[in-house]
């Protein structure tokens, strides 16, 4: 095996006035010929600046690398002048990103964007070029690469926009791609897929390839070795096997003991009451159509969805992006309205309510919403964000004083964040906030948007955990959406499959997760990332 | 006084600020300094800078230049700041409806506004000051009328943006009304372009202004640089100094503003911080 990168010392100095010194700090790191390194780490440890350090792509003067040296089989990128870095990337070392629609070009057809590649860096004829372009399209998995030239990104949807990107970054043959979470914007079965063929490219071509990503999952699925940063420095390096099965540092144990589970939980008792019934909801999308003509295209968002909500319980519904999941939570909360069906909250079937006769029962579903960084008005003080509700309603200032510190109490948060403004708090403690207002109207239904999707890890853990003790403290019915089965197998009692506006298969998590009777749950549970490695229960009992 | 550290590191804008903090402290003591009238004869006409006791020289009827810019700072500040208030209170209402409830009052107010941009704005106000009869208040309405379009726009596509975000839902879902989620969560979201943009229009107002007053469309009885550059046109060969002074004040403070204007952009938005 020859070595193609080799790291060593290498530090990446950040703007003085920020939190740290070094995004990344003393990093020693080494990728072989045909192998794939996953560099794991959470949010701000410094994982894709490697990648960019390593490409040259550094937002220079103000992220710079300090010290150390990046060997490119035996030349050192860091010292490289800017053209020899061009000459370099693209044909010698590619990288793809994470969101495909940006990274590509809106106004151009992808055969024109493959053909740059190799205008850019070689000579060869036209016919030449697009031959090899509809090849890697076929390599790549694309139906109909012909016609797949033609298209523009737009045209596409996000796994094929990714295989395009793909391809792109495979079209001289490289003998590095860094990979900067290729699969997270993309759906699990998706991912699945990608993951698949990025694993054998990899193999046909020999590549090294860099894999940044975040999820455990995905390194048991696709990792060769595993290099797990913290901060900025590397804790942890070693085979798939030696880092998944024997984790050595304290932190590499705490991030795989917080992925969470994909054997469900035990079941509890369903109570026989149910305080929210929504019936034969439907809701459509319309776009297009209009004055100039153009097809009009309808989106059935909520086909006929029918779902019950005892007391005390908490619904999953699970599906991929546009499987009308949010549509339904929005629904419920009525910040879309619904064109027909019931939401029967008791006796009162809140669907028809116009805005003014909605209010009274505002208070008595309240929801949580997916972007932490979002959802908190960034001009408002904490202890406003939470107290106006109550305040609107007619409690005093103090007893509204009184009741925020309550739930901050509550929530995990020490009073003194009454005062703060929201950009002084981390993501997870946003979203305890977001929280405690949906709280402050002490409401039945709690209805949580992806509340965790946006949130590391190990964080991720800790605002589950805190969502189970309030919904047992309060006697809440919440209703959870996730895209994320594990996060779904860990908080739902019953799980609603969601898939293009229809509820496909309703039932208790674990039945459901056991013996599936919709193909499409089927395939669900198996595109899980990593589920061989982590369904057993040797690795997460260990852990602190 | 984060906002004075991220305002100063544009050194242009400090300069602005420095020349129109002096351009206010000389409007605010012209009375001090020049208590006559502006527009009374104080000495030998045509007098050159320097001579027969006048600082810039004197005009065709003997009337003070330096007196006459003291005086008319007062007038183009006043003006600048008064007509880009109106205009900023309208755009913002017409921007804020139009932006939040979308449809059909949208199409309405945003084609009303569009009726107004359409008509070149510095010919509209001179209709405007015309058909009103030239005075302070029919001054500052003229130069409102034309500017406020702008400000309707720019407001209503953030209010356009912000409608969405998760946390004005939020406010939704606890029962807020629309005034109170209007005023009290998307307005001080959007202020910053606002004060901008603001910022940048009193000098455009003060530039419509000297225009009107120089085709003889000012307030007669108060004293201004376009009024003075209009007087003094006809003697530019053998009186250079009564239309160069003025001139001069008015780059400088339109210039000054400007500055300052983009200091301000600079330092409140955050977008463009890291671009340096």
């Amino acid at each position: 095996m020859t070595r193609l990168l080799d790291i060593t010392d290498l530090h990446v100095a950040l703007p003085p006035e920020s939190q740290r010194p070094y995004a990344v700090e003393a990093m020693n790191l080494h990728l072989e010929e045909n192998e794939i390194l996953c560099v794991v780490g959470e949010s701000g440890s410094g994982k894709s600046l490697t990648a960019r350090a390593v490409m040259g792509l550094l937002p220079k003067p103000r992220v710079r690398i300090a010290q150390g040296s990046v060997l490119f089989q035996g030349e050192d990128l860091a010292q490289a002048s800017e053209e020899r870095l061009r000459a370099i990337r693209g044909s010698e070392i590619s990288m793809i990103f994470q969101e495909p629609m940006t990274a590509l070009n809106p106004v151009m057809t992808i055969g024109v964007q493959i053909d740059e590649v190799f205008r850019f860096h070689d000579r060869m004829p036209g016919k030449e070029r697009r031959r090899r372009a509809l090849k890697l399209l076929q390599d790549v998995q694309l139906p109909d690469p012909e016609q797949t030239l033609k298209a523009y990104p737009h045209e596409l949807s996000g796994g094929q926009r990714q295989r395009a990107m793909i391809a792109m970054a495979l079209a001289l043959d490289p003998k590095i791609l860094i990979a900067d979470e290729p699969t997270t914007a993309l759906d699990v079965t998706t991912q699945a897929q990608v993951l698949k063929l990025i694993k054998e490219m990899q193999a046909s071509h020999g590549t090294g390839v860099l894999f940044i990503t975040h999820d455990f999952g995905v390194v048991a699925d696709i990792a060769d070795r595993v290099c797990v940063m913290q901060n900025g420095l590397v804790v942890e390096t070693g085979t798939t096997d030696q880092v998944l099965r024997r984790p050595s540092h304290p932190y590499t144990k705490a991030l795989i003991g917080a992925v969470p589970d994909l054997v469900p939980r035990p079941a509890r008792a369903r109570s026989s009451e149910t305080v929210l019934r929504v019936r034969h909801l439907e809701k459509t999308y319309r776009s297009g159509g209009g004055l100039f003509g153009g097809k009009e295209r309808v989106v059935h968002a909520a086909n006929d969805v029918t779902i019950d909500l005892a007391r005390g319980e908490t619904l999953g519904i699970v599906g991929e992006s546009g499987s009308g999941k949010s549509t339904v939570a929005r629904c419920i909360v009525r910040l879309n309205d619904a064109e027909a069906g019931e939401i029967l909250l008791g006796d009162t079937d809140l669907r028809p309510l116009g805005r003014a006769a909605m209010r009274p029962h505002r208070a008595r579903i309240q929801m949580v919403f997916q972007d932490p960084f979002a959802s908190l008005n960034p001009r408002t003080r904490i202890g406003k964000i939470i107290a106006q509700g109550p305040m609107m309603y007619g409690a005093s200032a103090e007893a509204a004083r009184a009741r925020t510190l309550e739930l901050l109490d509550i929530v995990g948060l020490d009073a003194r964040a009454y005062d703060r403004f929201p950009h002084e708090f981390s993501g997870g403690q946003r979203q305890r906030i977001g929280i405690a207002r949906a709280l402050a109207l002490e409401p039945e239904i709690l209805v949580a948007d992806e509340p965790v999707s946006a949130l590391d890890v190990s964080i991720q853990a800790q605002i589950l955990k805190l969502l189970d003790e309030i919904r047992d403290r309060m006697n809440l019915s919440m209703i959870f959406i996730t895209h994320d089965l594990r996060v779904a197998a860990q908080v739902c009692d019953r799980i609603a499959v969601m898939q293009r506006g229809q509820v496909i298969e309703v039932g208790p998590t674990a039945e459901l997760f056991a013996n599936p009777t919709a193909s499409y749950t089927r395939e669900l549970l198996s595109a899980v990332p990593g589920k061989d490695w982590f369904s057993e229960p040797a690795i997460s009992s260990e852990t602190p | 006084m984060a906002f004075w550290k991220l305002f100063a590191r544009n050194r242009g804008a400090v300069i602005g600020l420095v020349i129109l903090v002096l351009i206010t402290v000389m409007a605010a003591t012209a009375g001090l300094f020049f208590p006559q009238d502006p527009f009374s004869l104080a000495g030998q006409p045509m007098s050159p800078p320097g001579e027969n006791g006048f600082l810039l020289g004197s005009d065709s009827l003997g009337r003070d230049v330096a007196a006459g810019i003291a005086h008319g700072a007062k007038t183009s500040l006043l003006i600048g700041l008064l007509a880009t208030l109106v205009a900023v209170f309208v755009g913002i209402v017409m921007g804020a409806l139009a932006g939040y409830y979308g449809g059909f009052i949208d199409n309405l107010l945003m084609r009303l506004t569009e009726m107004f941009q359409t008509i070149p704005s510095f010919i509209f106000a001179i209709l405007l000051v015309a058909i009103m009869k030239p005075s302070i208040e029919s001054i500052v309405i003229a130069i409102a009328v034309v500017s406020w379009p702008a400000v309707a726009r720019l407001v209503r596509g953030e209010f356009l943006s912000l409608r969405n975000r998760e946390f004005v839902q939020a406010c939704h879902t606890l029962g807020m009304s629309d005034l109170r989620i209007m005023l009290g969560e998307i307005l001080p979201n959007c202020l910053s372009p606002v004060i901008v943009i603001g910022s940048l229009m009193v000098a455009t107002a003060i530039l419509i202004e000297s225009g009107l007053a120089f085709l003889g469309l000012g307030d007669p009885n108060i004293m201004s640089w376009g009024f003075q550059i209009g007087a003094g046109r006809t003697l530019l060969r053998s009186a250079w100094w009564v239309c160069t002074f003025p001139g001069i004040a008015i780059l400088l403070t339109v210039l000054a503003i400007n500055l300052v204007g983009e200091g301000m952009n600079d330092a409140l938005n955050p977008r463009l911080r890291e671009r340096s």
